[in-house]
């Protein structure tokens, strides 16, 4: 039950800037997920809020109270850490309630405490347990166990589900879902770089790149209107299929020239300033058709790889200029010999338009 | 010939010997006494297989065998018998023992140490490892300490005996006991029972560079993350310290700690360059000592006591060590 405001917040080692600039606001009971590349700065940016480094610049306030100078601890967060953090000469019990005996709280309400988070996470038979004979899903729980107990008003979770393996990690995350809706009011703030972690879970989420915020939104805002092409491209999976265009039209919707010679027409509006301004035209791989009848097809994709993985056929083309393939996403089973061309299409609303990075939606 | 015509002959007969040794019985295995050929090829080949194990393991049997159980085995016996050797008197050796003061004394002296110095060392170094961690000067604070790890107990013992001297213009102590209270020297060597500390020191001063340098690889090897979920937690420093850190590290102060037992319990040098074993400070092997080439028997006798004083603790050692290490 507590906003987190970060004003103006940065953070350098010396000369080097990790992170300049960030403004956010994140509300009472909102998840919130930081996503990112590796090296953004997204665990120094939690790591900040914990009190775990220092805040060069800026200020960082929890539940209205300026807390830079606070030590972690009474600050009111709890963290979960990426490789669990037990204590591991302690047992489950004694790794929950290691806080709470620091802050002399009475027995009862220890164990009050501890009984009850060991019930919502079903830990209640490994209680007396070293963390050495745990699984690392149960190792996971005892890590959100130990921050539970401690009913803190922000919770802090550092990339908890990147050391389990595949299977666990879905059922960890609806576990994670499930905890958040039996808490409401409780702030989450968490980081991954796993694009279907931060889209499943969060209410907002806050896209981190090049030392400062991307963009912030929904997981569909992010989704449907990319701010930028870093946006674009780390959202959705695979990431969507940039190329260079042209502006011929503008108004209420634009008129674009690709690399084919084709006309398009994408559902952006335009400013007539950027008449015959040279652009980045985005479709996403899943929103690429096969061209019927008098649909006009505006892509020759020349098919080097498919991946067919029975719901849908994944294609690639050779790399283009810049390295990535072009890539189409079909649904069901799409048979086509390697070398063989598609005329492919896309509806206008999904067309997006980007000029100098930026998409025409922000401008 | 001259010596270093016979050292580097030794060296050619040594490795010479050792190459010929495992090839030339390799060969009378293989060849000889299970030949590859003939109606039994498999049966032979398997079976020099399951001898070769052996080969390679008897020069080290047999080394092992002649320089440490046949020692033990002749001191056993040979506390068995009189002065002279040429009596057997049974544990007569050992019933004179229990019945001394010296040996008494000396027993009760050699419990100190084994409690102390360990003790002493193990703590000084945890402190060290622990101050020094951080510090952008620790690594030289670091070699200071550890140098005496460098110096013979003998060598040690002299610059203590400085150190202790009875002349405020020589030793410290008598230096800042004229300084601070203007009293005369005295030698603190002769100090009934406090002077047994005073040698102890000189060990804990040696022994606490080693506790250090292996408390502090083990403090780093903590994973760091514990100690942040610590600090969240709301541990203050001493509380991490003693509640996560020290902890986490049990398993390799276990083995400090005992090395520096079994250490302890061989010490024999420093007490007999610092006061000979007089004024009260005898311990087992200064005591040992006093007896050798004048009754070899009562010798081997507190010899053997010794070695069933630090086999427990070497036993633990090793089983401690070992869990470390899975």
């Amino acid at each position: 039950m507590a906003e987190v405001k970060l004003k103006d917040v940065a953070k350098a080692y010396g000369e080097v800037k990790v992170l300049s600039h960030i403004n956010l606001e994140i509300q009472s009971g909102e998840l919130v997920v930081f996503v990112g590349p590796s090296g953004c700065g997204k665990s120094t940016l939690l790591r900040m809020i914990a009190g775990l480094e220092k805040i060069t610049a800026g200020t960082l306030s929890i539940d209205g109270q300026v807390v830079n100078d606070i030590p972690p601890a009474q600050r009111g967060i709890a963290m979960v850490f990426q490789s669990y953090a037990l204590y591991p000469h302690m047992t489950v019990r004694d790794n929950m309630t290691f806080a709470l005996k620091i802050a002399k709280k009475s027995k009862a309400e220890i164990e009050a405490a501890v009984t009850k988070a060991a019930r919502i996470l079903q830990l209640t038979p490994y209680l007396d347990r070293l963390p050495k004979a745990l699984s690392g899903g149960q190792r996971q729980r005892v890590a959100i166990g130990r921050s539970i107990v401690r009913d803190p008003k922000v919770y802090l979770f550092d990339e908890p589900l990147s050391n389990l393996d595949a299977a666990l990690r879905v059922a960890t995350r609806i576990e994670i879902a499930q905890l958040k809706e039996s808490m409401p009011d409780s702030t989450m703030i968490y980081v991954t770089h796993d694009q279907v972690e931060a889209m499943t879970l969060a209410n907002r989420i806050v896209v981190l790149a090049g030392g400062g915020i991307s963009q912030v939104g929904t997981p569909l805002e992010l989704y449907e209107t990319p701010a930028n092409t870093f946006v674009a491209q780390f959202i959705g999976s695979p990431a969507m299929n940039i190329f260079k265009g042209q502006i011929t039209g503008t108004g209420a919707e634009t008129r674009l020239r690709v690399p084919s010679g084709v006309e398009i027409t994408s559902s952006v509006p335009s400013p007539a300033h950027l008449m015959g301004a040279e652009v980045e035209i985005g479709v996403r791989p899943e929103d690429l058709t096969v061209a019927r009848g008098n649909e006009l097809a505006f892509l020759d994709f020349e098919v080097e790889f498919t991946e067919k993985l029975g719901e849908l056929t994944v294609l690639y083309t050779k790399p283009q200029e810049g390295g990535n393939p072009m890539i189409a996403k079909l649904p069901g089973i799409v048979f086509v010999d390697r070398g063989s061309v598609m005329h492919l299409t896309a509806a206008p609303n999904k067309v997006h338009v980007f000029h100098e990075g930026t998409s025409l939606h922000y401008l | 010939m001259n010596p270093l015509m016979q050292g580097i002959v030794t060296i050619f007969v040594g490795v010479g010997g050792c190459v010929a040794y495992f090839y030339l019985s390799n060969l009378v295995l293989d060849k000889v006494i299970f030949p590859a050929k003939g109606r039994h090829i498999g049966r032979n080949i398997n079976r020099a297989n399951k001898w070769r194990p052996w080969l390679f393991l008897f020069p080290a049997i047999f080394v092992l065998g002649l320089y440490l159980v046949y020692p033990v085995i002749g001191s056993l016996v040979r506390s068995m018998y009189n002065r002279s050797g040429d009596g057997f008197i049974g544990l007569g050796n050992y019933s004179t023992l229990l019945a001394s003061p010296d040996f008494r004394t000396a027993f009760f002296n050699n419990l100190l140490w084994v409690v102390v110095v360990p003790a002493g060392s193990t703590f000084f170094g945890l402190l060290a490892a622990q101050l020094t961690d951080r510090l952008s000067w620790g690594n030289i604070a670091k070699s200071l300490i550890f140098m005496p790890m460098a110096i013979s107990f003998v060598g040690a013992s002299l610059i203590w005996k400085f150190v202790y001297a009875v002349d405020a213009d020589i030793g410290l102590i008598n230096a800042l006991r004229a300084a601070l209270f203007g009293s005369d020297p005295v030698d603190v060597l002769q100090i009934p029972f406090w002077n047994n500390f005073f040698l102890m020191m000189i060990l804990i001063w040696i022994q606490t560079g080693f506790a250090m340098v292996i408390l502090s690889a083990a403090l780093r090897g903590i994973p760091e993350d514990t100690i942040e979920a610590a600090i969240i937690d709301g541990a203050n420093p001493l509380e991490i310290f003693f509640q996560i850190k020290v902890p986490q590290i049990m398993p390799t102060l276990v083995v400090v700690w005992t090395t520096i037992t079994v250490g302890t319990l061989k010490i024999f040098d420093i007490v007999y360059a610092m006061t000979g074993g007089n004024f009260g400070t005898d311990i087992l092997p200064s005591y040992m000592m006093s007896f050798m080439f004048r009754d070899d028997g009562r010798a081997t006798a507190v010899a053997f006591v010794i070695m069933l004083v630090v086999l427990p603790v070497m036993i633990w050692n090793i089983m401690q060590s070992r869990k470390e290490m899975r």
